[in-house]
């Protein structure tokens, strides 16, 4: 008795707000209560943003070399002088040790380089359109001809800030390339091989089957390898973008093929097919939409083990190779021992792997969950 | 049953099969052979190499026949046992393969063991105290543990090592064990060595495995059987041992197979960073010098070990759930 003039008071108080809702809104508001998957989202924005105005952010050319300043330490930016906001540096010099012929720096707190922000530097196109010469900030003392160092530099001097920067870029783009290369290979071979079942659904899933079987990190190494040592970085990075979507794919055709499954009983696809749909038609216009979300789910949850993927490769040194800078590229520096106890900095990198990682599987974790509103749940 | 098994072990023949087809192109993809990098290497030292003796080579290991008679000669010795020669340790592969071999099962075995002793216990424990505090420590980590490349917390681990410790990670063994005979020492000296890299190959299947079990628990907790023991009286830790964790075990003793290779083959990279005497770091170092038998044989031998282990996966299912039984032969 008392439920139902709850009903009628909601009713007269105005229409719940969630009977009124579009799916994607409902999908919103379901996304929004998974706390780390909203943070994750944040950060993943952040990197693919910083990857975009990569040359705004570096300091200056990841390439430049400066032998003066090999293996510099992290420089401490002092972000007030005597009080008032006006952050600086303090000047570096290196000078090897005649015993053990290191480099050893040492900082002279009276002479102070001052950073400039929004100043002029190497020139560069912003977006690849517009011509700019600004960045984000640097040191502009052309007499010193010191870069601001404040992760460190490698073996070479060069600057380890701006290198992870253009790292961040081609690390995350080769994620979503591959990640698209398996999605139209799982969606296609998926599709059909649902849609149609029978003769032409076991070879397929037959051929997943094998795929899936070769030993995967043992069969990328070979495939790596037998790249040519000649060619261009855009070749090495396609090719390197193939070979790590080539095994992604089967796991997506797999979720595609069982959403396929169901979906072909469904009454509209029948609807569809009466009035004379052809079948892209039905499968594009008709079944895909209604799994778009899930899709997007798997597609996001994807993209993690495609970034490690990489990183390990180039780690290796069978992915891309210098002068290209990816994450996993920075990494092989930091491949003994006794280059990780001396240059610790060396390991940042990692963090930004280990970061990224966790965000697109937070992420991901949070749109499978949204992907289905109507799932059982608060 | 017999029927499934014996048509799944004719499938997997297929399998191995086309493995070796696979394996064997793309050891071949390179440009050039292994006698051409030697050339180089020998010329780069100043030795001048006469054609003739290059020939000579070449004939020998059937280098200038065609493509799929070379590989019919590799497939040819190997069914008799010959795996061919190492061209760059000047050594046969199987004996360079063997050594290394047995280490790598006694770290998989390790890292396996290791996996369940830690998982099992917490994967329960998190699903019983689901919303406690050690429940979310023990989710946080684990989603750590599995979003972190194992190379990665190798690194990690191997800068702990040194800089706070002072001691050096990496390797199986003490330098003075490394090349003596097998002796109760040299064992004792690999279990103090063994641990580490064990603990960081298992991190990632321990994350996995606490959630599978915990999620599977969990699921299994709300069914009536455990609300009518209970209500019977039974001493809540028993009834959760007795009951449900005993169906959460099933679909994972059907993974047992899987577990081998995919740890195989993941701790290639992880003995490349922790240079350990194990098979990785040699199929790599067979790859760049396109010492096309040593890769061929343990791209081939990884594959083996992946399809016997889906194999085996499959008949521990079979035995386990019987739904699977009648769909599986009557289709």
């Amino acid at each position: 008795m008392s439920q139902k003039s709850s009903t009628i008071l909601t009713k007269e108080a105005g229409v719940d707000r969630k009977d009124i809702a579009t799916q994607w809104q409902l999908m919103w508001w379901r996304f929004k209560r998974h706390k780390m998957a909203l943070i994750s989202l944040f950060i993943v924005i952040g990197f693919y943003f910083i990857a975009f105005i990569a040359e705004f952010l570096s300091t200056g050319t990841p390439h430049e070399t400066n032998p003066h300043f090999s293996y510099c330490p992290p420089q401490t930016i002092h972000w007030f002088d005597n009080g008032s906001f006006r952050p600086y540096v303090e000047n570096l010099t290196g000078k090897r040790d005649p015993e053990t012929y290191m480099r050893v720096f040492t900082l002279e707190p009276d002479n102070k380089v001052p950073i400039h922000f929004f100043a002029h530097g190497d020139p560069y196109k912003f977006l690849g359109l517009f011509e700019m010469d600004r960045h984000l900030f640097s040191i502009q003392d052309v007499e010193l001809r010191t870069d601001i160092y404040w992760l460190g530099s490698d073996e070479l001097g060069r600057d380890l800030w701006s290198r992870l920067i253009y790292g961040t870029r081609i690390s995350l783009s080769i994620g979503l390339i591959g990640v698209t290369l398996s999605l139209i290979l799982g969606i296609t071979l998926g599709g059909i091989s649902g849609y149609f079942g029978g003769f032409i659904d076991s070879i397929i899933q037959r051929s997943i089957e094998f795929v899936r079987s070769i030993p995967t990190i043992p069969l990328w190494m070979g495939l790596a390898a037998a790249l040519p040592k000649d060619w261009s970085i855009i070749k090495i990075y396609f090719a390197i973008t193939l070979i790590i979507s080539l095994f992604g794919w089967t796991s997506l055709a797999r979720v595609v093929r069982g959403k396929f499954l169901a979906l072909r009983e469904e009454d509209y696809v029948m609807a569809a097919r009466l009035s004379g749909c052809g079948t892209m038609r039905i499968i594009f216009r008709h079944m895909l939409p209604s799994f778009t979300s899930h899709i997007i789910a798997a597609t996001t949850l994807a993209i993690p083990a495609m970034i490690i993927s990489e990183t390990a490769l180039s780690f290796l040194g069978l992915g891309l190779r210098a002068p290209a800078i990816s994450w996993g590229v920075l990494l092989q520096r930091a491949q003994n021992i006794q280059t990780v106890a001396l240059y610790p900095w060396l390991m940042l990198p990692a963090g930004a792997v280990i970061v990224a990682v966790l965000a697109f599987n937070f992420l991901g974790d949070g749109l499978r969950d949204a992907a289905d509103p109507y799932a059982r749940g608060k | 049953m017999l029927h499934y098994i014996l048509r799944r072990i004719g499938w997997m023949l297929v399998m191995i099969v086309g493995i070796s087809v696979v394996s064997f192109f793309i050891i071949q993809l390179p440009p050039g052979d292994f006698l051409d990098a030697h050339i180089a290497h020998l010329q780069n030292q100043g030795d001048s190499v006469s054609l003739e003796v290059i020939e000579n080579l070449r004939r020998q290991y059937g280098l200038d026949k065609p493509l799929h008679i070379q590989y019919l000669k590799m497939v040819n010795g190997m069914l008799h046992g010959d795996f061919g020669w190492s061209f760059s340790y000047e050594r046969p592969a199987t004996e360079l393969i063997g050594e290394r071999l047995l280490l790598t099962i006694v770290l998989t075995l390790t890292s396996v063991l290791f996996t369940w002793i830690l998982a099992i216990p917490i994967g329960i424990y998190s699903a019983v105290r689901q919303h406690s505090i050690s429940d979310y420590a023990f989710t946080f980590v684990g989603f750590i543990g599995l979003a972190v490349p194992e190379f990665l917390l190798a690194l990690v681990l191997m800068y702990f090592a040194y800089s706070q410790l002072g001691i050096s990670v990496g390797g199986l063994f003490s330098p003075e064990f490394m090349v003596a005979p097998w002796s109760l020492a040299r064992v004792w000296d690999l279990m103090k060595h063994i641990w580490i890299p064990a603990i960081i190959l298992g991190m990632g299947g321990t994350a996995a495995l606490i959630r599978v079990i915990r999620a599977n628990l969990l699921d299994e907790l709300q069914k009536p059987y455990v609300t009518t023991a209970r209500a019977k009286g039974m001493r809540e830790w028993r009834l959760i041992l007795k009951y449900p964790v005993r169906i959460t075990m099933n679909p994972f003793l059907s993974t047992i197979g899987y577990v081998l290779p995919l740890l195989v083959s993941g701790s290639v990279i992880v003995s490349v960073v922790l240079s350990l005497p194990t098979v990785g770091p040699l199929l790599l170092r067979a790859l760049v010098s396109q010492d096309m038998y040593l890769a061929g044989t343990i791209v081939l031998l990884l594959g083996v070990m992946t399809v016997i282990g889906t194999l085996i996966s499959d008949i521990l299912l079979l035995i386990c759930d019987p739904r699977i039984r009648t769909g599986g032969t009557e289709s």
